[in-house]
């Protein structure tokens, strides 16, 4: 292939604060399955969407076969061939599917999908593999076939380039090894296929080449054959990165929290912890496997005193905390770093300041009997900052301004520095990166230096697997397994987190 | 030829420059609308403005006017925006206002001679209590089942009204009133102090003071802290271990308390009686004030002189055949102008000329 079908030259856009792109080329062959890798903040969406009209680049040229295009609207890209099927699907739910796949068609009919229609949907989808029934609504659609949908209606359209973005995201294994061997079948056509992920394994099992940026730079390009993990790794993060952690080995201590046969209800007032019974020793980590939606949330709720313990007990230091208020149980040293971090474990409009006290503002150090002492929560922020490397602007910018792996820092250097004798986190490291990620899990592995107990609520084995003490298993509100880390085989663990046999295996998305 | 496109672009920080330009653009949009409407009803704009002017800021007479229309704006506003402050939407001050003005009142017509240190001190604490409670009755179905606030502070306010007019048609009226809707007046005693002999009470200390104590408050106190918070999110409070409900009853009774002031002042400072129809929708208006002046207990202070001046502006112009309501139409186009002028507080407008190429920083 001598002449690239897309050529990307120099691409550049910025944004208030920000060079989401700074001179990035790419190239993309017809026949190719071509993935976009990078860190979260790197650039790889902004640069598809500029390929895809949505952003007008503020420098760099885009050449489709060799000729230069200038793109006003997605509808221009559209006409050269490229579609991009977003992270979150843009379909009329109650239309029926070929009503979706031809609206907003120029010379479309009056009534939107004829027979003729109809057919020629239907071939094109028998020639990819995407067959989908056309008279259905697309709300009664699984998540995987409403993608299909958006595919078909890009193909239909005559897209030559198609763009996914995270396609596997919100797919089940299933779901995406089908939609893998869809794609293959469409490069073979002679499409070409453009993936934005950060899934190093999704890369290897289908890429031809890959694209990797770097803090909105273009860090390099690995051909067929040089594709494999520790490059893409050391390509991302700009660093070689450790698969595995030093871990303190030090005996564990007494027992912390003790969870005996508790009952409690959800928001809906259905059952959801079934007699949950375990516990937690200082210095110890148990990481809690399971697919979320079993109960994790409600067990760290009513840990923190935040739902109502219908019966059972919780036992911190043999102490029964079961229904104090919550801040009772905050003053007892329990830390919680909830899975919603922006919104209940920090405030949005609140800058830095005022979220690092919204655990002890009340206390002696932090104000009188009336006002707030704001020296001494000045000198706090200051501190904790540049301990825990929060990259922030300003400490009186509103906190909803910063990236996920910073909140995440800044939610666990308030907890943290609380000195709290159990810790509860809940899927610490959803939607961060690779850096991020190591950071957050060096905190929660200092932590545990430090006596402190910890219950590590998470859904990614391998998190659990690197950091775990004790593995146990969740599944229907009920402990369904614990293992001492050395005895854990991650197929068991990963069998007992569906229930063993896959009844209820796709209900907690 | 020259074809422009302009885009608007996202600020990290809300433009401090703005945000004092653009009140002032939008009184002058807005007196620009009113002079459309003006024409187009056969007036001259720039008379009638000026008349307007004259008779609320451009003599004494009108100044003493216009701070006696402030004073109950200063405190309804500040009620409501300890209120808004926290996310509660208590949107009944004018009822509030009605009740602390009976609650007040009740002191000097059950005991008309008391001394005046137990009088003026008596009106003021059971006209707070009375507005306070008022606000109450609707604090506790929110705090304990969510019932919506702003329906509940509204009605109350209708309810307010009429019981008001019950009394002073009914029992509490004056026998010697030759069958007016009014009590009998009050005792000397019960008199707010005037500013010298002008009819400026007392009560703008009350507004002045309470400014201060509020602003001190939100930006300093620890209780202004979890106001602050609650208001933001309250899961986060929750979270946080702070108390939800009790804040709800605690802020909505402090809220009615203000507005109660409110009413006690008009009742002792100014009318000297319980009456039908006391005020002329000031709590209403407080909604507005306290929304321009972005909850800012200080700056509702000047925005209440300026909406004060409003009316007794429209009052002044009716002699000359002009609706007053054309103040109550230039204070909606004011919030009208000041909510669309907050996107550039936020947002940068950017011009391209016909290449695509910036024109503008």
């Amino acid at each position: 292939m001598n002449q690239a079908l897309i050529q990307l030259q120099g691409i550049v856009k910025k944004f208030p604060g920000v060079l989401a792109n700074d001179h990035v080329d790419l190239d993309i062959n017809p026949g190719e399955i071509h993935a976009i890798l990078g860190e979260n903040g790197s650039g790889k969406s902004t640069l598809m969407s500029v390929l895809a009209g949505l952003y007008k680049p503020d420098g760099g040229k885009i050449l489709v076969n060799g000729v230069e295009q200038k793109f006003r609207s997605p509808r221009d890209a559209i006409a050269c061939g490229i579609g991009m099927v977003h992270q979150h699907f843009k379909l009329v739910e109650p239309f029926t599917v070929a009503e979706n796949i031809t609206l907003g068609e120029q010379g479309s009919s009056f009534l939107l999908a004829n027979k003729e229609l109809k057919a020629s949907i239907n071939e094109l989808g028998k020639k990819y593999g995407l067959e989908i029934n056309l008279n259905a609504k697309v709300w009664q659609l699984s998540v995987g076939e409403k993608q299909r949908v958006e595919i078909v209606r890009m193909l239909y359209r005559g897209s030559k380039v198609l763009i996914l973005d995270e396609p596997t995201a919100v797919l089940t294994p299933q779901e995406a090894a089908e939609l893998f061997e869809n794609l293959r079948r469409m490069a073979s056509t002679g499409c070409a296929v453009v993936v934005i992920t950060h899934k190093l394994n999704e890369v290897e099992a289908i890429a031809d080449r890959v694209t990797v940026l770097r803090l909105g730079k273009l860090a390099g390009v690995l051909e067929q054959g040089q594709i494999n993990a520790k490059e893409m790794v050391r390509l991302m993060v700009g660093r070689v990165v450790a698969s595995k952690y030093e871990r303190d080995s030090s005996p564990v201590g007494e027992v912390v929290l003790e969870l005996d046969k508790v009952k409690a209800f959800n928001d809906m007032g259905l059952p959801c912890l079934r007699e949950m019974t375990l516990c937690v020793r200082a210095g110890e980590i148990l990481g809690l496997a399971g697919v979320s939606g079993n109960g994790q949330r409600e067990m760290a709720e009513v840990i923190a005193g935040l739902r109502r313990v219908e019966s059972g007990k919780v036992l911190l230091n043999d102490q029964d905390i079961s229904n104090l208020s919550p801040r009772r149980i905050i003053d007892l040293g329990v830390a919680y770093v909830p899975e919603d971090r922006l919104g209940m474990g920090l405030v949005p409009e609140l800058n830095a300041l005022e979220n690092l006290i919204l655990k002890n503002y009340h206390q002696p150090e932090y104000s009188g009997r009336w006002l707030l002492k704001s020296q001494a929560i000045e000198r706090n922020a200051e501190t904790l900052v540049k301990q825990y490397q929060v990259k922030i602007s300003s400490l009186r910018q509103p906190v909803r301004v910063l990236s996920g792996g910073n909140l995440q820092k800044l939610l666990l250097a308030r907890e943290i520095s609380s000195s709290p004798k159990l810790m509860v986190v809940i899927y610490p490291a959803r939607g961060l990166d690779i850096g991020a990620t190591e950071a957050v899990h060096k905190l929660l592995l200092e932590l545990k230096t430090r006596k402190t107990a910890i219950l590590l609520i998470s859904e990614d084995l391998e998190e659990i697997f690197k950091l775990a003490d004790r593995v146990g298993v969740v599944f229907d509100g009920q402990l369904t397994g614990d293992f001492p880390i050395e005895q854990a085989d991650l197929e068991e663990v990963g069998l007992l987190m569906t229930g063993s046999c896959s009844a209820r295996k796709d209900d907690g998305r | 030829m020259n074809r422009l496109t302009f885009k608007l672009e996202k600020r990290l920080t809300p433009s401090p420059v703005m945000v004092f330009i653009i009140p002032l653009i939008s009184v002058l949009l807005a007196l620009l609308l009113g002079a459309i409407f003006l024409v187009l009803t056969g007036e001259k704009p720039l008379t009638i403005y000026l008349l307007m002017f004259e008779d609320s800021l451009g003599s004494k007479y009108g100044l003493t006017e216009t701070m006696v229309k402030a004073i109950p704006l200063m405190l309804t506003s500040l009620g409501v925006s300890l209120a808004f402050k926290m996310k509660l939407w208590n949107i009944g001050a004018e009822g509030q206002l009605y009740m602390g003005a009976m609650g007040a009142a009740w002191l000097p017509l059950t005991f008309p001679t008391l001394p005046v240190y137990l009088m003026l001190p008596g009106m003021v604490v059971l006209g707070m209590i009375a507005g306070g409670l008022w606000a109450l009755l609707t604090a506790i179905p929110r705090a304990i089942w969510k019932v919506n606030e702003i329906i509940t502070t509204l009605m109350l306010n209708y309810v307010a009204i009429l019981w008001v007019d019950y009394l002073v048609y009914g029992p509490w009226r004056d026998p010697k009133g030759s069958n007016f809707p009014i009590t009998a007046p009050f005792a000397e005693a019960a008199r707010l102090p005037g500013l010298g002999d002008s009819r400026i009470h007392a009560g703008l200390f009350f507004a002045l003071a309470l400014a201060v104590i509020l602003a001190i408050v939100f930006k300093y106190s620890r209780w202004g802290y979890s106001i602050n918070v609650i208001g933001s999110s309250e899961r986060a409070a929750r979270y946080a271990g702070m108390n939800i409900k009790r804040n709800i009853l605690l802020v909505m009774f402090l809220s009615g308390a203000i507005s109660g002031l409110a009413g006690m002042a008009e009742v002792s400072g100014i009318i000297g009686k319980l009456q039908h129809g006391i005020s002329p929708g000031y709590g209403y208006t407080a909604i507005i004030v306290a929304w321009l002046s972005k909850l800012n207990p200080l700056a509702i202070i000047i925005v209440s002189v300026l909406f004060g001046a409003l009316q007794v502006g429209g009052y002044a112009v009716q002699v000359e055949g002009v609706p007053a309501a054309v103040a109550t139409m230039l204070q909606g186009s004011i919030l009208f102008f000041v909510l669309g002028g907050e996107v550039l507080t936020n947002y940068r407008v950017k011009l391209f000329g016909q290449k695509g190429e910036e024109l503008s920083k």
